[in-house]
């Protein structure tokens, strides 16, 4: 792909963000920017989707199309634009409440499901926009506005989850490195099939535990292990088992048809193209079969 | 003149497919039908029976009563006795149990022993089969009259499948023949009509072929009776055209799924029932907000809450109209026949585009899963023309961006903002679910807000329900007005046909479209008449209290309400008419 575009041609159809200064989304935006631009994506041939919280403001600020939809559901109008057109780059993106509790289910089912888009979660271990209730990845015993005794709760294991349900690309990234997440970003946009980045994303204002010196301090970059295997799903399981989830990098990988190879009489010329006539011209055979 | 039989036994026991046989038979020999399944939501047990009118004429309901009830067991007998004419025959599977009949009733009993026979001449699963050929002797067909039809129905189990099934089909036949001398009489066919090639297909089959003619080319579903009918037929048609049919986790999913796919040039439906509407109200706002086109149908059955899946009921039109939280505009559709089905859908598809907002189709159990015969120069692929409304082209899309700028939410002087789609270039844009800017930036400023609801309004405002659905027949100014909306015309119809031949002035206004509701038309038809009867298959009449809150309360308005899960029958109706009519007499004399 000749690599025309520039960063600029996104900010030019974004908005100023009103993210508090520090917050680790301002980092995921950043790397998508990059990320697309060295893959060559223009704009106009870009959709980001999105639900509602601080992280779904996401698509205001990356300057590509966008579709900003209710809470939690990003996913499936993610899915049904790519099944609509799959010329374009459908980029799914949200927070750990929008992911992986009011739309878990979407997101389990997409998995499974495999259509070719790929969805960021910035997990920042809280709800922000609400300022400051506990989250289903939040610790258990993390202490918020809704439980000021400690979270009660066993947190949710996105990656584990995402395995398990048939995803065939799972990663896990930091706002801290925006060149790693860039990284992930691109490998994801890559590969065929649905692909999830988790992103540690820290919220400056309403988790103080899982800053950015915590995450420091406690990740580890499988990318950088020469030893590990993405493609051993065994191994997948017990790295992320063994260090309760504190990896980044890629996880895991495995290449299968996506959803739309598997449809029946599926045309690869996308749907929002095709000639919608015809119908017409088949009345005889059409009627045949309520004869 | 027309003849009524009907079948029943335990769920499991073939009733439904030798209800089809038999249905499917007459209609290709030039009957019109009208078919009606009664069944229940389990898999075995229980009662469930097929009904099929036969007539000369369309009739666009099953009947209210019964010449011939074949029945497998005694509460088949016990739950359909009271329809039966009197000296009408019950044929009963003799051998299997004792039939009891109530002293007081007409019934010619006619015992053949179906079971055995199915045993015999091929296996017990064919008790069907020969009932089927028991009811052909009865009813003067000829015994192979079904040939055709196991064959396509049977053909892929085997030749020796196919011919078991014609040997009891021969054995029921003469079993019949010589257990009894009563015949009944099939109506005369007119010459012209014998053999003609016409339709036999539900208001399911309808909705599903006219999305396939308006361009639909995804649906999104989850599976609810009785709306599931549509998925298969689409999954018939749409992979011929590149479509596609994806059961969708939940039906949250499938509504957001449906207004995705419009999102981006695709147009896409959801189908569903009463409990998977209510999940896809969010949507409804949604869609409205962000104004993206997307079409709904609800194949109403009896609720609340799970209800009663098999049952019939038109409960849901208060939900089309009002659920969704805050203002959020729609259309709501109401076909009354199979060939409103098929047509509505496709102005659906062009009224989501047109308006960019959510239509709503309300159908109903009765309408969407009874087959029946439909003329078929009445399914025209060419009256409603796909129409698109202010969909950009990628030109257009350029030119925009050369002059200041493509804005999503444009406050246009009609209310409606060109949409561009995504992968045009110039037209990048947001489509959002909060209030916004023109450009669709998250806004709550008074200024943005008021604009953007006052345009939400006004793009509305084109939008002529009379257009759409207001059907008046029988007399101008009648004493008697009887007022429907839905799949109730057939008995409406009929009941106004029953009324005029005693000599009462009577007319009928019949809805298909509920909102915007068709004020103007409704306020003239209920002002020139003496007294006005709405029918309505509910218990709280929503149409009546719709009347109310849009033309006004009116003191010569009753009601004829009928919530059992049943759809009405003309008898009921006719009643409560002459007992409205009695009263006002009375009450205009003294
Ligand atoms: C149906 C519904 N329920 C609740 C809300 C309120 N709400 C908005 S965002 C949010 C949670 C946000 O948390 P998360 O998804 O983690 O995003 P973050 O703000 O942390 O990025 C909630 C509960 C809503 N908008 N809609
Ligand atoms: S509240 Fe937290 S998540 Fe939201 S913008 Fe501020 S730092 Fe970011
Ligand atoms: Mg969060």
């Amino acid at each position: 792909m000749a690599s025309t575009v520039t960063v600029k041609e996104y900010r030019a159809y974004a908005q100023q963000p009103t993210w508090c200064p520090g917050c680790g989304d301002f980092a995921v935006v950043a790397a998508m920017q990059r990320a697309l631009v060295n893959l060559g994506l223009k704009p106009h041939q870009v959709v980001a989707v999105t639900g509602i919280g601080c992280s779904g403001k996401f698509n205001y600020y990356l300057g590509a199309n966008g579709f900003n939809s209710m809470h939690g559901r990003s996913l499936p109008v993610a899915q049904a634009i790519k099944i609509a057109n799959r010329d374009l780059v459908v980029i799914a993106a949200g927070g750990d409440g929008d992911g992986y509790g009011i739309g878990v289910g979407h997101f389990i089912h997409a998995c499974r499901r495999n259509i070719d888009i790929t969805y960021v979660v910035m997990d920042n271990h809280i709800y922000g926009l609400t300022t400051g209730q506990t989250s289903p990845t939040s610790e258990k015993g993390f202490k918020t506005k809704t439980t000021p005794y400690g979270a009660a709760e066993y947190p949710i294991r996105p990656l584990p989850l995402a395995i398990a349900s048939g995803c065939g690309f799972v990663a896990q990234g930091f706002s801290g490195d925006v060149k790693h997440l860039q990284s992930l970003f691109e490998a994801a946009i890559q590969h065929k099939g649905f692909a999830l980045v988790n992103v540690f994303s820290p919220c400056v204002t309403f988790n103080k535990e899982q800053t950015y010196d915590w995450w420091r301090e406690n990740l580890v970059n499988l990318d950088e292990r020469e030893d590990y295997d993405p493609t051993d799903k065994a191994a997948a399981y017990k790295v992320v088992t063994e260090t309760n989830g504190l990896v980044t990098g890629i996880i895991y990988r495995e290449e299968r048809p996506d959803y739309q190879d598997e449809l029946p009489n599926y045309d690869p010329k996308p749907l929002v193209y095709q000639d919608l006539s015809k119908p017409v011209k088949d009345r005889e055979k059409l009627l045949q079969a309520f004869m | 003149m027309d003849f009524t039989w009907k079948i029943g036994g335990a769920q499991g026991e073939g009733i439904d497919s030798a209800g089809e046989i038999f249905a499917l038979t007459l209609h290709r020999k030039g009957y019109y039908i009208y078919a009606y399944r009664h069944f229940m939501s389990l898999i075995k047990g229980g009662h469930t029976n097929y009904k099929v009118r036969i007539s000369s004429k369309q009739h666009r309901h099953r009947g209210d009563q019964l010449d011939l009830l074949v029945a497998f067991d005694q509460r088949s007998i016990d739950e359909n006795l009271h329809e039966l004419k009197s000296g009408g025959a019950v044929l009963y599977n003799a051998g299997a149990f004792e039939p009891k009949f109530p002293a007081d009733v007409d019934v010619v009993p006619i015992g053949v022993p179906m079971q055995q026979i199915a045993k015999d001449h091929g296996s017990i699963v064919m008790t069907n089969m020969a009932a089927m050929g028991a009811s052909a002797a009865l009813v003067g067909l000829e015994p192979d009259a079904f040939d055709d039809f196991i064959a396509e129905r049977y053909g892929k189990h085997g030749a020796d499948v196919v011919e078991a099934n014609r040997k009891v089909v021969r054995a029921g036949f003469q079993a019949a023949s010589e257990a009894t001398s009563w015949r009944a009489r099939l109506p005369e066919l007119p010459p012209e009509a014998r053999g003609k090639k016409r339709l036999f297909m539900h208001g399911n089959d309808a909705i599903a072929l006219g999305a396939v003619v308006a361009g639909c080319r995804v649906v999104a579903a989850y599976p609810i009776t009785p709306a599931t009918d549509i998925l298969y037929s689409l999954l018939k048609l749409l992979p011929e055209y590149g479509g596609v049919v994806l059961q969708a986790e939940d039906e949250m999913a499938a509504c957001q799924m449906a207004v995705g796919c419009n999102y981006a040039g695709v147009r896409a439906m959801t189908s569903t029932s009463g409990p998977g509407f209510s999940l896809m109200t969010e949507t409804l706002g949604l869609a409205s907000v962000s104004e993206t086109p997307v079409v709904i149908v609800d194949v109403q059955r009896a609720g609340p809450s799970t209800g009663m899946p098999t049952k019939t009921e038109q409960g849901d039109a208060f939900q089309a109209i009002f659920s969704s939280h805050g203002e959020s505009q729609r259309i709501v559709l109401a076909p009354a026949t199979v060939e409103d089905c098929f047509y509505d859908i496709q102005r659906a598809f062009n009224l989501a585009d047109k308006y960019q907002c959510p239509v709503i189709v309300l159908t109903d159990l009765s309408l969407g899963l009874s087959k029946q015969t439909v003329e078929v120069d009445d399914i025209d692929f060419e009256k409603i023309a796909i129409d698109r409304g202010q969909l950009l082209t990628e030109e257009q899309v350029k030119e925009i961006a050369a002059n200041g700028g493509y804005k999503r939410y444009a406050l246009t002087e009609s209310g409606i903002s060109p949409r561009a789609l995504p992968g045009q270039e110039g037209g990048v844009h947001l489509a959002i679910s909060y209030e916004h800017t023109e450009e669709g930036w998250e806004d709550e400023t008074p200024l943005h807000r008021v604009a953007q609801t006052e345009k939400r309004i006004r793009k509305m405002s084109t939008f002529d329900p009379a257009e759409f659905g207001v059907r008046q027949s029988g007399d101008a100014s009648p004493d008697l007005l009887l007022v429907g909306w839905g799949s109730t015309i057939g008995q409406i119809d009929e009941a106004r046909e029953a009324l005029k031949a005693e000599g009462i002035s009577v007319g009928h206004l019949h809805l298909s479209v509920l909102y915007p509701f068709p004020a103007k038309e409704v306020r003239e038809a209920i002002e020139s008449a003496r007294a006005v009867l709405i029918v309505e298959n509910n218990a709280f009449g929503q149409l009546q209290q719709l009347i109310q809150l849009n033309v006004g309360h009116y003191d010569h308005i009753h009601h004829c309400r009928k919530f059992s899960g049943e759809p009405f029958k003309v008898f009921e109706i006719v009643a409560r008419a002459k007992e409205v009519l009695a009263a006002k007499s009375v009450k205009e004399v003294g």
